[in-house]
């Protein structure tokens, strides 16, 4: 119905205390504040949320996926950062 | 006589949710934006919620083996105590929002009174309904303030759904001998009561979106005593077809 579409909002929320705010979808919205009352209406209906952020799409930089093999393989042949050579003792639950 | 009264006003809260609710669930799959539906769609189940307490609270109170939703799809246009504000057609969008507005604002400040009502049920009602009416009302008003202080078209539409309301905003304030009961019991507020706050936080938001406030002329009343416009009728046909066409009908 509208010419000309919203823009592109990106919607995080922290499901609860102490854990940190992850990405879950997008909406379009006018502004701002109607971005965050959209999020709460589309994205914390069942409780799924006690913080929510919104981020206009066009301020999110992003790698370029034809960048991947210059950014991430290097890591990938480089063993030594993995915290792998450790014994784990046993009882330990939490690590 | 107290029984009767009681949920003659128990009865008024639960049709005006009602009708709030079926007129904002007509907005589905017609609303200017998707996002936008889906907020109106949970306002619309926001107050079908409440209309559900209070006509089971209604029903107990009446102790005819009326259930809610005998109370809610059975009965005819003369019996229904919503007043007139929320039974107007929505209009454009700026037309909705006017209403929503212009009820919302008075609801919350009504419902913040009843959350000390000494009627624990109602009180345990309202304190749960406030919450829901206090995000309505802040959503509403930003689109108030949006249309109001928007384009030139946007405005134009917000100040008409404004004018075309008013007149049905001064049954919100005044008492007849069930509001009577209802404050001398405790129940609830006395209507009059609230008009002064809800005036100076409805002429805030209308400076805010450069709306001008209209001038208080005639009021129309009636609902709450059954007398309704003609726009009431056509919204029960559509709500209680069912209920009527298949008696007792069930999901």
């Amino acid at each position: 119905m509208t010419e000309q579409e919203w823009p592109l909002y990106e919607v995080f929320l922290r499901a609860k205390a102490g854990l940190s705010h992850r990405h879950v979808g997008s909406l379009h919205a006018a502004d701002a504040e109607m971005a965050l009352d959209h999020a709460r209406d589309l994205y914390t209906r069942r409780g799924e949320g006690i913080s929510i952020w919104v981020i206009a799409s066009t301020n999110i930089i992003a790698s370029d996926p034809a960048d991947s093999s210059a950014l991430f393989e290097p890591a990938e042949d480089k063993i030594y950062r993995h915290p792998t050579f450790y014994e784990v003792p046993d009882g330990v639950e939490n690590l | 006589m107290n029984d009767e009264l009681r949920f003659e006003y128990v009865l008024r809260l639960a049709d005006n949710a009602l009708v709030c609710g079926q007129r904002l669930g007509e907005w589905v799959t017609k609303a200017p934006e998707l996002e936008e539906e889906m907020a109106l769609a949970n306002f619309a189940l926001d107050y079908v919620g409440q209309a559900r307490m209070f006509f089971s609270y209604a029903a107990d109170i009446e102790c005819m083996g009326r259930d809610e939703d005998q109370l809610a799809f059975l009965r005819d246009q003369i019996d229904f105590r919503n007043i007139l504000l929320v039974e107007q057609p929505n209009g454009d969008f700026g037309n909705t929002i006017a209403r929503q507005f212009l009820f919302l604002s008075a609801y919350q400040f009504l419902l913040e009174a009843l959350t000390r009502s000494s009627d624990t049920r109602i009180a345990e009602i309202a304190a749960r309904a406030v919450k829901e009416v206090r995000y309505q009302l802040r959503h509403t008003r930003q689109w108030l303030v949006r249309l109001g202080d928007g384009t030139e078209e946007s405005q134009r539409r917000m100040q008409a759904g404004i004018d075309n309301l008013w007149r049905y905003t001064g049954e919100m304030f005044v008492a007849d001998e069930v509001d009577q009961w209802a404050a001398q019991e405790r129940v609830g507020p006395d209507p009059a009561s609230l008009q002064a706050a809800w005036h100076e936080y409805v002429r805030a938001a209308f400076d805010e979106a450069q709306l001008h406030m209209p001038q208080d002329e005639w009021m129309d009343s009636g609902g709450k005593r059954g007398r309704h416009s003609e726009h009431l009728g056509y919204l029960l046909a559509e709500m209680q077809y069912l209920q009527r066409a298949y008696p007792g009908a069930k999901w």
